[in-house]
């Protein structure tokens, strides 16, 4: 009767007392209803982070930051490395699907109002988390110094620069210089492997240990619809009926996740010459393109102040609007939550056009 | 009678701003240099007239000599009369079995050409004597070219200008100005098919199409004004100035001998002097287009040759592209290959040079050119092989790991369900 | 707050397993290890280093010392490109781009005329990799050779 598995939790129990833990854990209900499946997104994002993280350690193994080494280092890992194509492709998809990831999860969580008290600051993490993001796909594209990504990232780094005032010093800091050099390798290595991944840890763990204390939101439409009609609520439990069915999902993912790593593997391209010239039609990774299309398309001036200047203070303050969108949902003086679904919605579908503009654009 | 006065008044100043006008160009072009000469004869027709425009183009004029330095008589006279007199020197029209002696006056001086140009050459004249234009116009010929018929005569611009006649990318077409033409050549019993068949060549694409100043054209071969055509012992000396390893191949080759025995033109012989197209493989060897079965036929030792080079050369071509292929759909595929499409050059390289070899006319000479290629392209090709088994694999990997997978998912969907029927 | 009993929850005093669900458990099992293993299998692999000489800096390993003579030369891949590394006759090593400057064959080292050859155009280099005769009108990039031991590593000149 004792089997392996009743001795060992027999053991662990006499000395860690988990009962409050497995309590706890057998308490947590998530709501079932129509918009359920969007319950999903947050923890596909965290496994797919999770990828990140374990190939990214891999590919730490092999992986040489310097102008004279990334290069070959990264064609090493591709060539000669065994399975290192597959851990490298499945890097680059996988950053390419959780930046995907964390824009859907974000907007289903805005489109749901789960962001309504009294999970305010669980939004502002997840906010913050969803630049970090975007700063890991940004420093990590720069890493195999080929010709595109030093192009990329001269352009990428070169917008912030326009803002007045501290745009040079950003300019500085990001490149660490005056131009794209090793220096810049060196620095964004550091933000990518160590710097990023600590701040994103610490908001990740205060961002689930919210979610662990406030308990799954229900939308206010299914919440009104319930309160009418005590009986149609529905829940599961999160251990181990939703976790099985995540886990489902998250096999999915693998499952793709390998089969783009085999059928399309990410391309080494050719190493960067500083001195050469920018490839024609040059633009960065697919989730920067709406801002730099815009940016292309603003007119020089407008009002009488620069073009370029306006449209990244714009973005810059769109951004603000939504790290802070918790506090924008009130009712008095009117009520704004539907202006800021409709907001949210215009916005989502003028990226979603410029992404695709600057994609098929010259 | 107000409308004539009108008229009468109008037309008075016209005149004089026309005259004012005149005056002020008259002034400007004679104040770099005085030349009346042109005053009067940029406004005369032809065959006297010279506009300015066409002699401002003259070099002669840039460094400051007139109608007279050649003409004669006195430039810097108003008068008709004065400028033109006998008593200044001057000398009318030049004819054409004047204008070698004229020119030579001046420029095979070399302590008068040091002035200009020290850099110049003084010789011109003399190597027109030896020429087969100065040959004839020695004895009286007037027809053949002189100075003028190939620089241009008022509108003579230096030869590194590109508007000049004898510009390299323009010269062929002035030498064709007679050359190609069938009625003027007839007294001379010569072709007139030279520029036509340049056209074709390789050469004339370097030239004009791709504007490359090195190539050959009709003077590099035949010389300018020394110019005649290259006896049949000396063509190899003149191709082999630029075309080295090919010329000293071909001396150490058997058919060095044999043609000069047999009276043929060297390279000529196989590549033809005017249309000399671009070589391609099929010349060599015992195929329609080959230029071996010209002389050699089945059963001597040559034919042999000819056919084992053509062989080796179309090995390593069909080699070298059926790696290109392999590597080329391995890459599509997502293969990192870069390295073997690297070392493709080498075979690359080995066909260049075995191209070359094939003028030493010994198989057995080529076949270590073709043989070190061979050996490149059997390594890509390998290279490309195993990429392709190496995606074949990794398709097999996925294949199974998605097997696996959707049990997997099988497994838990049936557990989930077992699982909430209670 | 619910009146629905909790879903997910086992009754305890249920039938045993059915054969259906065995089956199931199997399937599970099965495929949640094959899955794993398939996981496991190329991470695994990955961890064990290749065979490659250890690129030590931004150097190449071009040839041992065994591998050249005095008048002698071997071309080695540096980066994408070819290069040459030649010992002279007294022994020095010099190491160069094999890429012609003209149109980019790879040259040769001439142990008869002491100098470096490219076949295609007849360009001469010297031995500094200078170009001296021929259409090339650049100089070979040179390289800066570092012996350690037997091995002979090339790399980028480094600027001063």
């Amino acid at each position: 009767m004792a089997s392996p598995l009743t001795s060992v939790r027999a053991w662990v129990d006499e000395r860690f007392h988990l009962d409050e833990f497995k309590t706890l854990a057998q308490k947590k209900k998530v709501p079932i209803h129509r918009y359920s499946y969007w319950y999903f997104l947050g923890g596909m994002t965290l496994f797919l982070f999770g990828v990140q993280i374990l190939t990214g350690a891999l590919l730490l193994l092999y992986y040489r930051p310097g102008a004279d080494e990334a290069f070959e280092s990264v064609q090493l890992i591709m060539t000669q490395v065994q399975f290192g194509w597959l851990i490298r492709s499945v890097h680059s998809w996988s950053a390419n699907l959780l930046v995907f990831m964390v824009f859907a999860h974000m907007f289903s969580v805005l489109f749901l109002k789960s962001y309504r008290k009294p999970r305010e600051l669980t939004w502002v993490s997840g906010m913050l988390l969803l630049f970090l993001m975007l700063g890991f796909g940004f420093s990590g594209y720069l890493l195999p110094w080929n010709t595109l990504s030093y192009f990329a990232t001269k352009v990428g780094t070169e917008i912030p620069a326009q803002i007045p005032i501290i745009g040079h010093p950003t300019l500085l800091f990001l490149r660490g210089g005056e131009e794209i050099t090793g220096s810049t390798l060196t620095r964004l290595f550091g933000f990518h492997v160590a710097i990023l991944p600590a701040i994103a840890t610490l908001l990740i763990v205060v961002h689930v240990a919210l979610i662990q204390y406030f308990g799954m939101s229900v939308p206010p439409r299914i919440e009104t619809e319930w309160q009418a009609n005590p009986a149609a609520r529905r829940e599961i439990r999160f251990f181990p009926n939703f976790v099985l069915r995540e886990l489902m999902a998250w096999y999915v993912a693998l499952g793709l996740l390998g089969a783009l790593a085999a059928l399309f593997p990410w391309s080494l391209g050719v190493k960067a010459d500083p001195f050469g010239s920018a490839p024609a039609g040059i633009k960065p990774e697919w989730y920067f393109l709406f801002m730099f299309q815009t940016l292309k398309l603003i007119p020089a001036k407008i009002l009488g102040m620069d073009g370029e200047m306006l449209g990244i203070l714009a973005f810059g303050v769109i951004g603000a609007a939504a790290l802070l969108l918790p506090f924008l949902d009130r009712e008095k003086p009117f009520n704004t939550r539907h202006w800021i679904s409709g907001f949210a919605c215009v916005f989502l579908g003028y990226m979603v056009a410029m992404t695709v503009y600057g994609w098929v654009a010259k | 009678m107000n409308r004539y006065r009108q008229l009468r008044e109008c037309s008075r100043s016209v005149v004089m701003v026309v005259v004012a006008w005149l005056f002020c160009v008259g002034t400007l072009v004679s104040a770099q240099t005085k030349n009346s000469c042109l005053d009067c004869h940029s406004n005369l027709p032809e065959p006297l007239g010279v506009s300015v425009e066409t002699y401002s183009q003259n070099i002669h004029a840039a460094k400051g000599l007139t109608c007279a330095a050649c003409h004669g008589g006195d430039a810097s006279n108003d008068d008709p009369e004065k400028a033109m007199s006998r008593a200044a020197g001057w000398k009318g029209k030049i004819e054409r079995k004047q204008i070698p002696e004229l020119c030579a006056s001046c420029h095979s001086d070399a302590e008068r050409m040091k002035k200009y140009n020290p850099g110049l050459r003084v010789d011109q004249f003399q190597q027109y004597k030896t020429s087969v234009h100065g040959m004839k116009w020695a004895k009286g010929d007037t027809r053949v070219a002189v100075c003028t018929d190939c620089h241009g005569v008022h509108d003579l611009r230096a030869p590194s200008d590109p508007r000049s006649n004898v510009h390299p990318t323009n010269i062929a077409t002035t030498c064709s100005r007679c050359h190609a033409d069938a009625e003027y050549m007839k007294p001379y019993g010569i072709g007139t098919d030279q520029f036509t068949n340049y056209e074709q060549s390789v050469h004339h694409d370097a030239m004009v199409v791709r504007g490359d100043l090195s190539a050959p054209t009709c003077t590099t071969c035949h010389g300018n004004h020394g110019a005649t055509p290259p006896g049949v012992a000396n063509v190899t000396n003149v191709c082999s100035n630029c075309h080295v390893f090919q010329a000293q191949l071909f001396q150490t080759s058997p058919h060095k001998d044999a043609f000069a025995a047999m009276g043929f033109p060297g390279c000529v012989t196989c590549h033809s002097n005017h249309a000399i197209k671009h070589p391609t493989d099929e010349m060599v060897g015992t195929g329609a287009q080959a230029v071996c079965i010209r002389c050699h036929a089945e059963g001597d030792a040559g034919f042999a040759q000819a056919r084992a080079m053509h062989d080796q050369l179309e090995n390593l071509q069909s080699a070298f592209s059926a790696s290109e292929e392999i590597l080329g759909r391995a890459e599509r595929q997502g293969m990192e290959v870069s390295q073997p499409m690297l070392q493709q050059a080498q075979a690359k390289d080995a066909l260049l040079k075995a191209r070359v070899t094939v003028h030493a006319f010994s198989d057995s000479e080529l076949k270590r050119d073709t043989d070190a290629g061979l050996a490149v392209t059997r390594q890509t090709h390998i290279a490309g092989e195993q990429a392709l088994e190496e995606w074949k694999f990794r398709q097999v990997g996925l294949g199974l790991s998605l097997f696996m997978i959707a049990l997997t998912l099988v497994g838990l969907g049936f557990y989930i369900r077992n699982l909430e029927r209670k | 707050m619910s009146s629905v009993p909790d879903v997910g929850v086992t009754d305890p005093s249920a039938p045993p397993d059915l054969p259906r669900r065995r089956l199931v458990n199997i399937l599970l099992g099965t495929g949640l290890l094959a899955s794993a293993a398939a996981f496991l299998y190329p991470i695994v692999r990955y961890l064990v280093p290749p065979k490659l000489p250890d690129l030590g800096g931004d150097a190449v390993l071009a040839a041992r010392i065994s591998e050249l003579k005095p008048n002698t030369a071997k071309t080695f891949r540096f980066g994408t490109r070819p290069g040459l590394l030649i010992e002279t006759a007294s022994g020095e090593y010099r190491a160069m781009s094999a890429t012609c400057t003209h149109l980019g064959c790879t040259v040769q080292y001439r142990p008869d005329l002491r100098e470096i050859w490219c076949a295609c155009h007849n360009g001469m280099y010297d031995l500094n990799g200078r170009n001296i005769s021929g259409p090339p009108p650049r100089p070979l990039e040179a390289f800066e050779v570092q012996v350690r031991g037997d091995e002979i590593f090339v790399r980028r000149k480094q600027e001063a």
